[in-house]
């Protein structure tokens, strides 16, 4: 459907994207996350063809846009993009959704027509006849929404389209963005800095740091196999650690970490130097049992001393001082039940599966 | 100041008993003035629009002589169309020294540059998301111009009113190329000059009267256009 080559731009001297390629397939939804002034705007704005990339190509469906006698109207006219901050006009809702239909020259009655439609579709009909600019920030990001999609686009490209916004009002739009690919079957294109939501909406996810698309694929990939720490980072990984593999039995690796023997999986050979990345929803933390050894199938039972515990939502982050530094997420419950509390000795189990390997970056 | 009074209450007269040369005097400056500000808006909209939407060399500079022209002096305005139209001036075939054309070209002249300037600053205040959304719902070039003409259409009005306002109080330009010819070009801000130069202050006052009540109405019909329809 989308298909950018080497997609670079500049303004003045800075560039702001550099070297992007990306392949968005038909009826998919695809998030660019990452954090704020990574580039992820400007490569939505690419794509709707209001910037014109420095250097690069750009294919929809199958056609150069930046070829000499290209269409870009017509294949502006294809697409449909939602704002970060929607833009609306000072004039009815209604008015509001029919101006795509106005500039395709669509007839009247068939505009009234569509337009009731997309309103229903947003769940705002019944406020068809407000003047937009007195409509709350979520009523107008639906809006924004129903008059993208009442011309019917084959690509929806929707830049931070919760940003602002209470969480109520958020869960709405991300229904509704289900729904609209679920339904229209619409490719829609969305770039979020909320990397819970790129991974709650997303087929696909790509990830761009400082102008560059990092990494791109399944939630599974981005969230448990991040290709370096700064994805990692993002993606809300705090234990990232780096350690040698002393030997590697089928895939099955012991690693050094400050001298301290970890179990991993990886096919990397001994002798590497590798970066261990852990999620802290994958480490159980226990107290100390005095009898001594319990049977169990986690790999690393690791000693330690708590440092820190912050208050997460529902959660309490952990931190542990194993001889390296340790993140767990425990619930509230299970953290009164253990009496964790700084100082408190704790056992952080880990399976080997549980921890993503990669070589490590020079 | 017992004078002043005298003068309020012969002017109070004047106006219920809608004295034939007030209202005559007060037609002639409302068509004047009218005529002047649709004729500058049809140029200054257009033009402000091109000045906007198109990027050009010295445009920011262009920008800043318009600017500098609001405060023109209406004399000298007024000399520049003297000589143009009188009859040794290169427009002077045409005859429109000392007639009602000749006022409206004036002011017309007059009030383009503050016009200009105000629809200039108008559309630039427009937020520039307006303009992403109009391109990327599909507008052509044409449709978002118009579009974001209509968005900041309490903007320019607020301008025209503005216009209209330096042309219907100027005096230079009235007095200079219409000469202040009684029942031919005698408009408002003349005719005040003119009674109160012969001490007939019961006339000025009445005058006055009518322009404030004029620009009063100008104020009021913008304040309510642009409350109803801006919330």
């Amino acid at each position: 459907m989308i298909r950018l080559e080497a997609i670079t731009k500049k303004f003045g001297t800075t560039s702001v994207v550099k070297g992007v390629d990306l392949e968005i397939h038909d009826g998919e939804i695809f998030t660019l996350i990452g954090p704020s002034g990574s580039g992820k705007t400007t490569v939505l704005r690419i794509l709707d063809l209001l910037d014109t990339p420095t250097t690069g190509r750009y294919f929809f469906d199958g056609a150069d846009t930046q070829a000499h006698g290209a269409d870009t109207l017509a294949l502006r006219r294809r697409m449909a993009m939602v704002f970060q901050k929607p833009a609306v006009l000072n004039t009815t809702v209604a008015e509001n959704v029919a101006f795509g239909l106005k500039f395709r020259g669509v007839a009247s009655a068939r505009i009234r027509e569509r337009v009731a439609a997309a309103l229903d579709l947003v769940g705002l009909a019944h406020l068809s006849d407000r003047r937009a600019i007195t409509l709350s920030g979520g009523e107008m990001q639906r809006v924004a929404i129903a008059r993208a999609m009442v011309t019917d686009p084959e690509v929806l490209l929707m830049d931070e389209p919760t940003a602002n916004l209470d969480p109520v009002s958020s869960e709405t739009i991300e229904c509704l963005i289900r729904r609209i690919n679920a339904e229209q079957k619409t490719t829609i294109i969305l770039t979020t800095h909320d990397m819970l939501q790129g991974q709650r909406l997303a087929d696909r996810i790509g990830v761009m740091m400082d102008g560059c698309l990092v990494q791109q694929g399944s939630c599974q990939d981005i969230f448990f196999h991040p290709n370096g720490q700064k994805v990692a980072r993002f993606v809300g990984i705090d234990t990232i650690m780096k350690g040698i593999i002393t030997a590697n039995t089928n895939g099955h690796a012991f690693i050094d970490i400050n001298g301290i023997p970890i179990e991993a999986v990886t096919p990397l050979p001994p002798s590497s130097r590798v970066e261990l990345f852990l999620r802290p929803e994958e480490v159980t933390v226990s107290l100390p049992v005095p009898s001594g050894d319990i049977q169990k199938s986690t790999r690393n039972r690791l000693p330690g001393t708590i440092t820190k515990l912050v208050l997460n939502g529902p959660f309490i982050r952990v931190t542990i001082d194993c001889g390296f530094s340790l993140v767990a997420l425990v619930t509230r419950r299970s953290s009164e039940d253990l009496h964790l509390a700084v100082g408190t000795r704790v056992i952080a189990e880990i399976k080997a599966t549980a921890i993503h390997v990669i070589a490590a970056t020079a | 100041m017992g004078e002043i009074m005298d003068g309020f209450s012969q002017a109070i007269t004047l106006i219920v008993t809608a004295n034939p040369e007030l209202v005559e005097i007060t037609i002639r400056s409302l068509y004047i003035s009218l005529s002047a500000t649709f004729l500058a808006a049809l140029i200054a909209i257009p033009i402000g629009g091109l000045i906007h939407f198109r990027e050009f060399p010295g445009k920011q500079a262009l920008i800043t002589c318009i600017q500098t022209l609001y405060s023109v002096p209406t004399v000298i305005v007024g000399l520049v169309i003297f000589l143009l139209i009188s009859r040794s001036g290169p427009l002077g075939y045409f005859g429109l020294l000392y007639t009602p054309l000749g006022m409206i070209l004036g002011q017309t002249v007059l009030v383009i540059p503050i016009l200009l300037g105000l629809v200039v600053s108008s559309l630039a205040g427009v937020d520039r998301g307006i303009r992403d959304t109009l391109i990327s719902l599909g507008a052509t070039g044409f449709q978002g111009v118009i579009e974001i003409i209509k968005e900041a259409r309490f903007a320019i009005l607020g301008a025209v009113i503005l216009g209209f306002g330096r042309a219907i109080s100027e005096v230079g330009v009235a007095m200079m190329i219409g000469g202040n010819i009684r029942g031919e070009t005698r408009v408002l801000t003349t005719s005040i000059a003119l009674q109160t130069g012969m001490g007939e202050f019961a006339q000025s006052i009445a005058l006055g009267i009518i322009l404030l009540a004029i620009a009063l109405v100008v104020v009021v019909v913008l304040n309510v256009v642009t409350r109803r329809y801006s919330a």
